[in-house]
């Protein structure tokens, strides 16, 4: 039998059943991760039809999306938005009524599902994870076949504990060399969707591989999974390891000593044989990788923080330009400009690419004693309520109110802006989220994506560089 | 589920700088401030909603779907990568509360692309110079094409048919609009059955 990927060995092991006429399989989930975004529609479809969550105890829910970041002690009687605090409730009340584990708002283990999952210790190698939210890639730092659903999966999920998918295709992605001082998972995300496009891992889960891998933490192999949407592919792999096992132990959720050994031994045995099949390969010197930043309006459009965006003249795709056109203008950037030195408005440190507590350290090593330039508002939203008490603990709040960040509490916040941190028509935001669509964080906002030390940095001078 | 067989609608192709729009994401689909809702229906209101408006909310004509051509128009055309970003279902959902309810792209992002098959929404993938040609043809305005999701073709005003590919599951769950719920709930006996050998060789997963 020919070798199989580490995809392929999970998919395997979740086969419930083949249809062959769709050519779909049923495949079993281990943890369905839940919000309030995405989810009323479903529950509102189960109740329709008088069908149960299958499983509850497999199904984990927080608020975090619509949550404003402030004043999460009054509960949803702090929430000004009507809209939103209806969705809230509406949470509350389907997870009450389903018996499903759920963190609300303020509750410290509270924060964005995909930092709250690893944190608690529910995402575990070689499990399948879904959730109604694009980011879920994030889990597959683990070592798990984690993505994200549409509502429709969502009730699927709740009500057979299985999800009708297709098999994907095998997308290897090999970091050879050392990362340079200095260049953070962030930078190697951003470079490798440079490199291949937003669509490049359409169709495909991608398993990053390489030296450069092994030597991150897990942490930053949550930022670079957490990418992997940004450059098409559902889902991100990484194989699991000592990193892996040293992180997991003791969390809440991982297995306890007496179940350990066992899981440990199932755990050795995710990864890719070498006489595996891939479908395609990019291979990429991560010595190579620069500090990254992106300019335009897709994830991809992004260069070193050293570089220049691109020249018009010189592009030869008709379409690619026509993109690239609206990009510069809707970014208020002119052709071939450097990108250094550009002023910004706003910082945003956060979300659930980097809020994490080394996210936070490295920003608090670089601001520790420094001041905020008066031109920029800037703001840092932990990842869970854990890691603001963490950040807390360790000292890191105080570094960051003194040097005039705001210091907030844990939410999606100005990621996506569905709460009230968000940008003003053609502020310039210097921002450690994931996604610099045109208007995501606000409208006519605009979104430069970076590392939280560039975006540190941005605080500290006003300008990206 | 609604299900999909044949339209006879016109089309309005999304251009920008003279070119169809490339990388359309969900948030350009539908901004964020409509996702709040615990509803299915009326998210039209905030399709394209960027788009349509002007900053002081008010509708800018020169929106394909402002025009008076397009306002009707059954079938949308974009650029490649239709559908990129999140996982949001509020986009195929407000699409169809739009009246369109088939895509003409030369590619889709994966996680829409699933998300049109649960809906009733045809996505269509035909290569760039066939979107373009076609994109020409809507700028006639008023003009009315034809999809028929059974034979697998798109015929322009001009006449011309373009057969087009696509999943054969994905054409058989539009074209009976069948409900994959209960599709799965009758393999009841085989999730049991797995569930039970799946617990037993790995206890860990169950929480305690």
């Amino acid at each position: 039998m020919a070798g199989r990927t580490l995809y392929d060995k999970i998919w395997d092991q979740h086969v419930v059943s083949s249809d062959a006429r769709t050519g779909e399989s049923l495949l079993y989930i281990d943890l369905h991760l839940i919000h309030e975004v995405t989810t009323p529609q479903a529950f509102a479809g189960l109740r329709a039809a008088g069908r149960k969550v299958r499983r509850p105890d497999l199904t984990l829910a927080v608020a975090d999306h619509n949550t404003p970041t402030e004043n999460q002690a009054l509960g949803l009687a702090g929430v000004a938005d009507e809209a939103a605090r209806n969705q809230l409730a509406a949470l509350t009340q389907n997870v009450a009524e389903h018996g499903i584990t759920f963190f609300p708002m303020g509750d410290p283990r509270n924060g964005i599902v995909h930092v709250v999952g690893p944190e608690q210790g529910r995402s575990q190698p070689g499990m399948t994870i879904v959730c109604g939210d694009s980011h879920t890639s994030t889990h597959g730092a683990f070592g798990a076949l984690a993505h994200g659903i549409g509502t429709s999966e969502v009730e699927h999920v709740l009500a057979t504990q299985t999800l009708r998918a297709r098999k994907m295709q095998n997308m290897a992605i090999n970091f050879s060399g050392r990362l340079r001082p200095g260049v953070s998972a962030k930078d190697l995300a951003l470079h490798l969707i440079s490199v291949i496009g937003t669509a490049g891992g359409t169709g495909a889960v991608m398993e990053f591989r390489g030296a450069a891998i092994e030597a991150l933490s897990m942490e930053g192999r949550m930022t670079l999974c957490n990418l992997s949407i940004e450059g098409g592919a559902r889902a991100g792999l990484i194989a699991p390891d000592a990193t892996t096992f040293s992180y997991m132990k003791g969390r809440p959720s991982a297995p306890d000593a007496q179940a350990w050994p066992a899981a440990e031994a199932y755990w050795r045995s995710l990864y890719s044989d070498e006489d595996a099949h891939w479908d395609r390969v990019v291979d990429i010197d991560a010595a190579e990788v620069e500090p990254t930043v992106s300019w335009g309006t897709s994830p991809e459009q992004a260069i070193p923080v050293s570089g220049r965006v691109p020249r018009l003249e010189e592009m030869t795709d008709p379409n690619k330009r026509a993109a690239t056109e609206r990009a510069l203008h809707y970014m208020g950037l002119e052709s071939g400009q450097a990108i250094a030195g550009t002023p910004v408005q706003r910082v945003f440190i956060g979300s659930c690419t980097n809020s994490r507590i080394e996210d936070l350290r490295a920003v608090a090593r670089l601001v520790s004693g420094q001041k905020v330039v008066d031109s920029v508002r800037a703001m840092i939203v932990p990842g869970s309520g854990l890691v603001r008490a963490q950040a807390e603990g360790e000292g890191l709040d105080q570094i960051f109110r003194a040097a005039g960040f705001e210091w907030r509490e844990p939410g999606c916040s100005m990621c996506l802006g569905m709460n009230p941190d968000i940008l003003a028509p053609g502020e310039r935001c210097a921002s450690t989220s994931n996604r610099n669509f045109e208007g995501r964080q606000g409208r006519g906002g605009r979104t430069h994506l970076m590392s939280p030390e560039l975006a540190a940095r941005a605080a500290l001078t006003g300008v990206i560089g | 589920m609604k299900c999909f067989t044949q339209l006879r609608a016109t089309a309005a192709a999304l251009i920008d700088q003279g070119k169809l729009m490339a990388n359309v994401d969900t948030d350009m689909i539908i901004p964020k401030q409509f996702l709040k809702t615990t509803e299915r229906d009326g998210l039209s209101e905030g399709l394209f909603y960027d788009l349509k408006t002007r900053p002081d909310g008010s509708a800018d004509p020169d929106f394909v779907l402002n025009r008076p051509a397009y306002q009707q128009a059954g079938i949308l055309i974009a650029g490649d990568n239709f559908g990129c970003g999140s996982s949001r279902e509020h986009a195929p959902w407000a699409l169809l509360d739009q009246g369109i309810s088939c895509i003409i792209a030369p590619s889709y992002a994966d996680i829409f692309y699933n998300n049109c098959g649960k809906n009733g929404l045809l996505p269509i993938a035909l290569p760039q110079a066939v979107c373009d040609a076609l994109a020409d043809q809507a700028g006639g305005g008023n003009m009315v094409f034809e999809i028929d999701l059974e034979t697998q073709c798109v015929i322009g005003p001009d006449g011309v048919a373009h057969p087009f590919e696509i999943d054969p599951g994905l054409r058989d769950k539009l074209l009976t609009g069948m409900d994959d719920i209960a599709m799965s709930l009758i393999s009841e006996a085989d999730i049991s059955a797995y569930e039970q050998i799946h617990q037993q060789q790995r206890p860990w997963l169950t929480p305690k």
